[in-house]
């Protein structure tokens, strides 16, 4: 056991990182940590393009007039700022960059089951996101990410088609991710690591993948049958050609609401493993915490017409879809409340990590009670289309997910990186991040109260309070989303070694090396132990970084077991 | 309309009362479980922090784990399923036809409101109404799909295009508000805004008479002439190739498909633009479209006119039934005049 630590040790000089150093090494790679880190910096790039545009619009939203961007300008903004942060931010977050990294290393895997799939799915992630980015560039789009017909099939003069075939592609990068998780985690989990010792990110993206390949075909349809119509003039969404205007809501919200679910089940995920590591207890309900995820991702398929109750669909729909809608409530509040009651009787360190799962429990917690607001029909009538819902989704998918997702980053940049960045600076800025947040977007509930429908450039003065917080809230967010750019990097070249297992996190990926090798494990791991087994911390144990063991006599060291010829 | 500070919209509909209400209980049920979650947090912080010396042995059992996860979901279960049937109610009351409502007409396109009133009032981009009786608006768009947003009466309903939807409220306060389109709709979308004009109701029977123009039924009469429709209808009951007209609207009529449909303006309208979508049982499947003939403004006048003969008993609503026109020389102005 020590002469393992040993090995360790004295392999650390080679890793994932420094094991070929060219770009070509990078472009051509096959292992899914460097496809991992590829994603996360496509990733940020196009967070950063959807940020501002985000940026430009607060700015104008700052006045009742529209005294800075055109109403074209401000209207294929939003459409870009949309586009972007779903399709090319929120929905590969988790999956592409940490779900890369992590599933095999926490199923004891040397890599994915298609390797070459996987990378392959990057090139047409990228491709779809500069596709999209130059559809911006000449002109843009200005249908919202939404793409509502007639609206984008037959009246909007702008560069629909191509924005359309941007997320076509990129369609099929989610899709053979998804493909990719789902046979991993049937075929290659280790010696021992039976379902249910799955650490709970596992069960998410499970969850998600079965999401991107059952859901994003039928986003494709739908956006293929508008270019369809726009090219062709086939009769499909427009009335004029005896299309019909609604059919393109259901087919489009048939993915896009369980799309809403592949961006906050992986969000959970990172949450369910941050928790009891900073507790020091293991999680509270895992069976429950696993089963709601497969719940959510069931009942997400039909959930959909929730987004048409003020449409003209029938009242009877409405009622079905009202009742379905709840009931997703229960299993996120079986989440919400096990990671709580994890809490209860654990051993609790604040650190970065946990700041940003705290975060995001709060936030997700907030985000999802005014989901019930909005399920709830009668409600939804006066809010539907009104900032209510600008801030019911940006407090799951903001406040949740890009909490979940730097609560993530700053979790396993340790693992990534084998370095370690400043406690403090990372502490600080959960913080900013958390009260920019809310400064931001809390205003927007009361906007939507009053009524201040979403998407418009001008508004009555009487909302301009509102807005204002919002911008300042924004800019406030956006000083959280820059700084870890900067103390990441500074961390990454100069920062100290973080050692292996700084968190003394006990995953079957702390197992591996920090950075870990090429192929993971020296030897693959043999699992006997369920996940979370987190010993009772003693009095003496600490969680001071950049310690190689721990520094608890009590805290028992993990088997690894040789199992030679695999 | 509002100027300063404020944190709720006024309220100035009957329907508004009630999403109010339910607002609140959301409100409080939001605020309890946030606050649940964060004061449970915050204390676990507190009392389990890494440096403080608490027994922390005594986990809990496995059957009271259970207990525990029943619990919690059992609980919030509860609590939506009473929020479900409460909204569901006010719901499904918002979408019940309502008692002798006043009609309005609305034509929704990029971007502007276009009213018309029975009496034959028009106007753009405004809305004039009396308080305390109930109000129907008949709404249609051009273009694209738009929403007819009044925050203070807490209603919406889109506005879709070659199909009419029906939205409906009573105004409790005289005032002036809000007029919004709520869905995206292109270019001047947050221009597509308007203001509605609350009156007591004599003042709105006298805005609305203050008019040259003729009321739309009177108008809707000379279309259907125009456009032949008696010829196939209106006859005595038996003995003609459509059905009659007169004692038509709101009437609940057998389909050749074998079930019933309420001859309200949808079913009407889609009744003449396509006429076999919805036949009525007994008929021959003989007339054409007319949906190339009659512009949305147009229709709004037909389907007031067959409201103005709603009652009638008659083979053939009279020229008594509406009131007296000069025949002849006014026929092409307002065929043409109002639609545009």
């Amino acid at each position: 056991m020590k002469s393992g630590m040993m090995e360790h040790a004295l392999n650390n000089d080679t890793n994932y990182l420094n094991d070929g150093t060219t770009l070509r090494s990078w472009l051509l790679t096959t292992d899914h940590k460097r496809i991992g880190i590829l994603y996360m910096l496509s990733i940020t790039f196009f967070f950063f393009i959807g940020g501002a545009a985000a940026v430009l619009f607060r700015l104008e939203l700052m006045t009742p007039r529209g005294d800075m961007l055109s109403p074209d300008a401000y209207n294929k903004l939003f459409s870009l700022h949309g586009i972007v942060m779903v399709w090319f931010f929120l929905i590969p977050a988790v999956p592409n960059v940490l779900g890369n990294f992590l599933i095999p290393l926490m199923i004891g895997a040397r890599d994915l089951a298609f390797p070459r799939l996987n990378l392959a799915s990057w090139y047409i992630f990228m491709a779809g996101g500069l596709f999209t980015l130059l559809v911006i560039i000449i002109g843009g789009v200005d249908t919202g990410w939404t793409f509502y017909t007639p609206y984008s099939s037959t009246y909007a003069n702008t560069y629909v088609i191509l924005a359309a075939t941007g997320i076509f592609i990129n369609g099929f990068s989610s899709i053979a991710t998804g493909l990719n998780f789902i046979v991993t985690i049937h075929l290659l989990r280790a010696p021992g690591m039976i379902w249910f010792r799955l650490p709970l990110f596992v069960w998410t993206m499970y969850a998600t993948s079965l999401i991107m390949v059952l859901a994003t075909p039928v986003l494709a349809v739908a956006l293929a049958l508008i270019a369809v119509e726009r090219i062709f003039h086939v009769g499909i969404f427009d009335p004029a050609i005896g299309g019909d205007p609604l059919l393109f809501q259901h087919l489009f919200w048939f993915y896009s609401h369980p799309a809403v679910y592949i961006m906050i089940l992986p969000g959970m995920g990172v949450v369910s493993e941050i928790v009891p590591c900073f507790a020091r207890k293991p999680l509270f309900g895992y069976t429950f915490v696993a089963m709601s995820s497969l719940a959510i991702a069931s009942l997400g398929f039909l959930v959909w017409g929730h987004h048409m109750f003020v449409s003209g669909q029938s009242v009877y729909a409405g009622l079905i879809f009202s009742l379905l809608s709840m009931l997703v409530a229960i299993p996120s509040a079986i989440k919400v409340f096990n990671w709580t009651a994890t809490l209860y009787k654990g051993t609790i360190f604040l650190k970065t990590p946990m700041l940003y799962a705290l975060g995001f429990i709060g936030l997700f917690t907030i985000g999802g009670l005014t989901g019930i607001c909005l399920a709830t029909l009668a409600f939804d009538i006066h809010v539907h289309d009104t900032y209510f819902i600008i801030a019911h989704f940006h407090y799951v998918m903001v406040g949740g997910m890009v909490m979940a997702y730097l609560g993530g980053i700053h979790f396993w940049w340790p693992k990534m990186t084998g370095k370690m960045y400043n406690e403090w600076l990372g502490r600080i800025n959960a913080l900013i991040v958390f009260l920019g947040f809310n400064l931001a977007f809390f205003p927007q509930f009361i906007l939507g109260y009053l009524g201040n429908p979403r998407r418009y450039h001008v508004y009555p003065d009487e909302f301009q309070v509102f807005h204002v917080m919002s911008s300042l809230g924004a800019s406030i967010l956006g000083v959280g989303y820059v700084l870890p750019l900067f103390y990441l990097i500074w961390s990454y070249k100069f920062g100290r070694s973080s050692g292996q297992n700084p968190w003394h996190a006990r995953g079957v990926e702390w197992e591996a090396a920090s950075p870990p090798i090429k192929h993971n494990f020296y030897e693959v791991p043999v699992v006997d132990y369920p996940a979370y087994d987190y010993p009772p911390a003693g009095p003496d144990f600490t969680m001071s970084e950049g310690e190689l063991e721990p520094t608890s006599p009590e805290q028992p060291q993990r088997r690894i077991t040789s199992s030679h010829g695999t | 309309m509002i100027d300063e500070f404020q944190i709720l919209p006024e309220a100035a509909s009957r329907g508004a009362y009630a999403i109010d209400l339910i607002a609140w209980a959301l409100l409080a049920i939001s605020t309890f479980f946030s606050l649940l979650i964060m004061f449970a947090i915050l204390v676990f912080i507190i009392r389990y922090w890494h440096r403080r010396q608490v027994p922390r042995e005594s986990r809990i059992s496995g059957k009271r784990k259970l207990a525990l996860e029943i619990v919690w979901s059992t609980i919030p279960l509860g609590i939506l399923l009473v929020m479900f049937f409460w909204g569901a109610v006010v719901y499904v009351e918002a979408h019940q036809p309502p008692v002798d409502p006043i009609e309005v007409n609305v034509v929704g396109k990029q971007w502007m409101w276009k009213v018309a009133h029975e009496s034959g009032r028009g106007e753009i981009n405004s809305l004039h109404l009396p308080a305390g009786r109930p109000v129907r608006l008949t709404m249609i768009s051009q273009d694209v799909i738009h929403s007819f947003f009044i925050p203070a009466f807490r209603n919406k309903q889109d506005v879709l295009p070659r199909r009419y939807t029906t939205l409906w409220f009573e105004a409790t306060e005289p005032g002036r508000y809000h007029l919004f389109c709520a869905e995206y709709c292109g270019t001047s979308h947050a221009e597509m805004v308007g203001e509605v004009v609350v009156q007591e109701p004599e003042e709105y029977t006298r805005w609305a008479a203050a008019t040259e123009k003729e009321p739309l039924a009177q108008r809707g009469r000379r279309l259907v002439d125009r456009l032949g429709c008696l010829q196939c209808h209106g006859l005595v009951d038996g003995f003609q190739t459509g059905p009659p007209l007169n004692g038509l609207y709101g009437k609940t009529v057998p389909l050749e498909n074998g079930t019933t449909a309420t001859a309200d303006a949808p079913y009407l309208r889609r009744s003449i633009i396509d006429p076999q979508a919805d036949r009525r049982a007994g008929y021959e499947s003989v007339m054409p479209s007319y949906e190339d003939k009659i512009e949305p403004d147009q229709m709004f006048e037909i389907i007031a006119y067959l409201r103005s003969i709603k009652d009638a008993t008659g083979p053939l609503a009279g020229p008594d039934t509406i009131p007296e026109e000069s025949p002849g020389n006014s026929n092409s102005e307002s065929a043409n005049g109002e639609g545009g």
